[in-house]
């Protein structure tokens, strides 16, 4: 499938703030396509852009090969299902579903087939005499959902629809919007800052960040194998080791110098040289923990700590362990709970561990996510960097 | 539900909900056990509330209804050759109203104010709409710009009218300059310039009510229908005009009432073809001194101010009911 929805060079300005800095983006058709980021990232630009609300300083906009930077909202075969849902406060849920093949001017027995069709898909024929006051978030954010795809859109944004709800809510509406995504199979743009949603959405995943593209990919390779020190933290949590490329003696893997924690091996994945300075991110669940010193195998990075925190979630526990003067850490899955079992407690000595191809490097590290390195002098209790 | 809600929005509502039947039942029951009564809380807010507006409802009383009172009265009292109000009842003077002359100057104080309604609201729309979407800095200024002209005396302000539209004023020779106008129109006295000059006085009062109700308006609807394919004057009239409908109301009433009974401006700019009624009771007053004559014709003109507010309060009410019936329907 070719790019359908495609941004090119895409700058936005809005005063002192560069919003969006040259940007260049390529929707397929028919995707799910999600644009993550913490607020102010550009992301909501990005899809005021694709509306027609705003239009860039410099760039184009390309929807299904057509140029359509410049051409009004009313102009373009997009709709939008807007964060407050924007639901006319004065009509009912008909009249509002309604709204946008009544200014078609289509004819009144198809407004009401149509508009019917849509009731039904979001399961609420019962509701159309209501007005949206009326309504709950849900029914609100359901009827957004009718009322943008009664147009038959090329792409649907959605501007973080389900920020309003509450969490058992949201993940209703999720599986919901995923069905309907499947049912009508237009494109979808999404907006988000929450990287649950963004994950379990979407196709591919564009990361944002200072009105920056960090990087585009599938959830789990934004996940897996994150390209900078930005995208490695937002996404999910993880350690943050300093150091460099010691020796690479053979091809894939190669040993690390960090300062305190010799003999770390890392995939090598970037083909880095020796002598390199580069960052080590390791996932905390990709690290194990126990009292038992692990066997020794090839690949294989084990430490010993000292636990410092133990934060037990329910499905897991966290642990703050301190290991070659780090502190690291370290998600432990509950897959059998043995209630006779002897719990590591703060103060406990552990050993830590983790395959060297559950590490990543990154060559680079941005001055700005620097108060995310795992940095020595801390002391139990003490908060992280003087935060 | 619906219920619910609407509590949430509308504290006015709530209240009376909420006090309603709780009152019912304290007043069934008060033949039982009235002691409980004396101690009911919300009677006792009554009561307290009763105290509080007893200042506001006797000035009302005293220089409202009571003048009103009278002046209906007076209607049905025939004049006396002094200038005063004779004895015993009659008809007359009501009759006497129902003359060509009359109708003619009813007829032409309803079109001016109805003109100058319109002309009014569909000026102050598009002000108050741009105010309403002005930066903060801007919003400030501009409407400092509409509040200024109440810092001069409204006759000094009608006088400036009346010696710009002179035959030997500026406007007048302003057009005569630039060829729109020859030298024998004469811009004064005319119910043109009646409409002229009270568009001018009342177009503050309607930009103040409706960018009152657009600075509420929430402008991402309008951004909403422009994405659903609206362009930017259905945008307008599907959306923003219906968000603002209670300030246009408003607006109405600030305008038309006052313009019903205006006196001052047909007095100083409109002349014999800009009379409205209440020139007309002026010159009964004080010219013809006669008192019956004069409440006849303040009475009509206060039923036909009455007429449209009584109209637009039962169709709210009326409204209000179906949306909260509508409300409790599941």
């Amino acid at each position: 499938m070719a790019e359908f929805l495609e941004f090119r060079g895409v700058s936005k300005r809005f005063g002192a703030v560069q919003a969006v800095n040259d940007v260049s983006l390529e929707i397929k058709k028919g995707e799910f396509f999600s644009l993550l980021g913490p607020s102010g990232c550009g992301k909501t630009t990005m899809l005021r852009l694709a509306a027609g609300f705003e239009e860039p300083d410099a760039g184009r906009v390309f929807l299904d090969g057509r140029d359509i930077t410049g051409l009004p909202p009313d102009k373009r075969k997009v709709n939008t299902i807007f964060q407050s849902y924007a639901l006319f406060p004065h009509m009912t849920v008909r009249d509002n579903i309604a709204f946008g093949l009544i200014i078609a001017k289509r004819p009144k027995a198809e407004i009401r087939d149509e508009v019917d069709r849509m009731l039904e898909l979001i399961r609420m024929a019962d509701q159309a005499a209501k007005k949206p006051d009326q309504l709950s978030g849900g029914q609100k954010q359901r009827v957004a959902v009718a009322r943008a795809l009664i147009n038959r859109p090329d792409v649907l944004l959605l501007d973080e629809p389900l920020a309003a709800l509450d969490l058992k809510l949201r993940q209703k509406m999720l599986i919901e919007l995923d069905l309907i995504h499947d049912q009508v199979g237009i494109t979808f743009l999404y907006v988000t800052h929450d990287q649950a949603e963004a994950m379990s959405l979407s196709d591919r995943i564009a990361v944002m960040d200072g009105g920056r593209i960090e990087q585009v990919g599938a959830p789990a390779e934004i996940y897996e194998s994150p390209r900078t020190s930005f995208v490695a933290a937002f996404i999910g949590d993880t350690n943050f080791l300093e150091g460099r490329v010691e020796a690479c003696p053979d091809r894939e893997y190669c040993r690390l110098a960090i300062a305190g924690l010799p003999g770390i091996h890392c995939f090598n994945d970037k083909s880095l040289q020796p002598g390199q300075p580069i960052y080590l991110s390791i996932r905390p669940e990709k690290i194990h923990i126990s009292r038992e010193r692990p066997e020794e195998k090839p690949q294989r990075n084990y430490l010993p700590a000292v636990i410092e925190d133990v934060i037990y979630l329910g499905s897991n526990t966290k642990y703050w362990v301190r290991a070659g003067g780090y502190r690291i850490q370290v998600f432990r899955q509950h897959a059998r709970y043995f209630l006779d079992e002897k719990p590591l407690r703060w103060k406990d000595e552990a050993w830590i561990w983790w395959h060297a191809d559950d590490g990543f490097m990154l060559d680079h590290f941005r001055k700005a996510d620097e108060d995310l390195l795992a940095v020595p002098p801390q002391s139990v209790g003490e908060p992280l960097n003087g935060k | 539900m619906g219920r619910k809600r609407r509590k949430g929005i509308d504290p006015d509502i709530s209240q009376k909900r909420g006090s309603e039947p709780l009152r019912r039942t304290s007043d069934g029951r008060s033949s039982e056990s009235a002691p409980g009564c004396r101690f009911d809380p919300i009677l006792k807010r009554r009561r307290a509330e009763w105290l509080t507006s007893l200042p506001t409802l006797t000035w009302l009383g005293l220089f409202v209804v009571v003048p009103t009172v009278l002046v209906f009265v007076i209607a049905f009292r025939p004049a006396n050759p002094y200038g005063g109000i004779g004895g015993g009842w009659t008809l007359d003077t009501i009759r006497s109203l129902w003359t060509p002359s009359y109708l003619a100057i009813a007829w032409r104080t309803l079109w001016i104010s109805l003109l100058t309604t319109v002309i009014c609201l569909v000026l102050a729309v598009p002000s108050g709409y741009s105010i309403a979407r002005a930066s903060e800095k801007w919003r400030g200024r501009l409407l400092m710009l509409v509040i200024i002209p109440f810092w001069t005396s409204f006759l000094v302000r009608v006088f400036a009218w009346k010696s710009l539209l002179h035959p030997e004023g500026l406007i007048k020779k302003a057009l005569e300059a630039l060829g729109l106008v020859g030298t024998a129109t004469t811009l004064l006295y005319n119910p043109t310039a009646v409409v002229l000059v009270m568009v001018y006085t009342f177009l503050p009062f309607t930009i103040l009510p409706i960018y009152a109700a657009a600075e509420k308006f929430d402008f991402r609807l309008v951004e909403a229908a422009r994405d659903l394919g609206a362009s930017s004057a259905q945008a307008f009239r599907r959306v923003f005009l219906p968000g603002i409908s209670r300030g246009l109301l408003t607006a109405f009433l600030v305008v038309f009432i006052p313009a019903l009974g205006s006196y001052i401006i047909p007095d100083l700019v409109g002349g014999p073809s800009g009379e409205m009624l209440g020139n007309k009771i002026a010159q009964r007053v004080f010219t013809d001194r006669n008192l019956p004559h004069a409440s006849a014709l303040s009475a009509v003109l206060v039923l036909a101010v009455l007429a449209p507010l009584i109209a637009v309060l039962a169709l709210q009410r009326k409204a209000k009911k179906s949306d909260i019936i509508m409300g409790e329907a599941p």
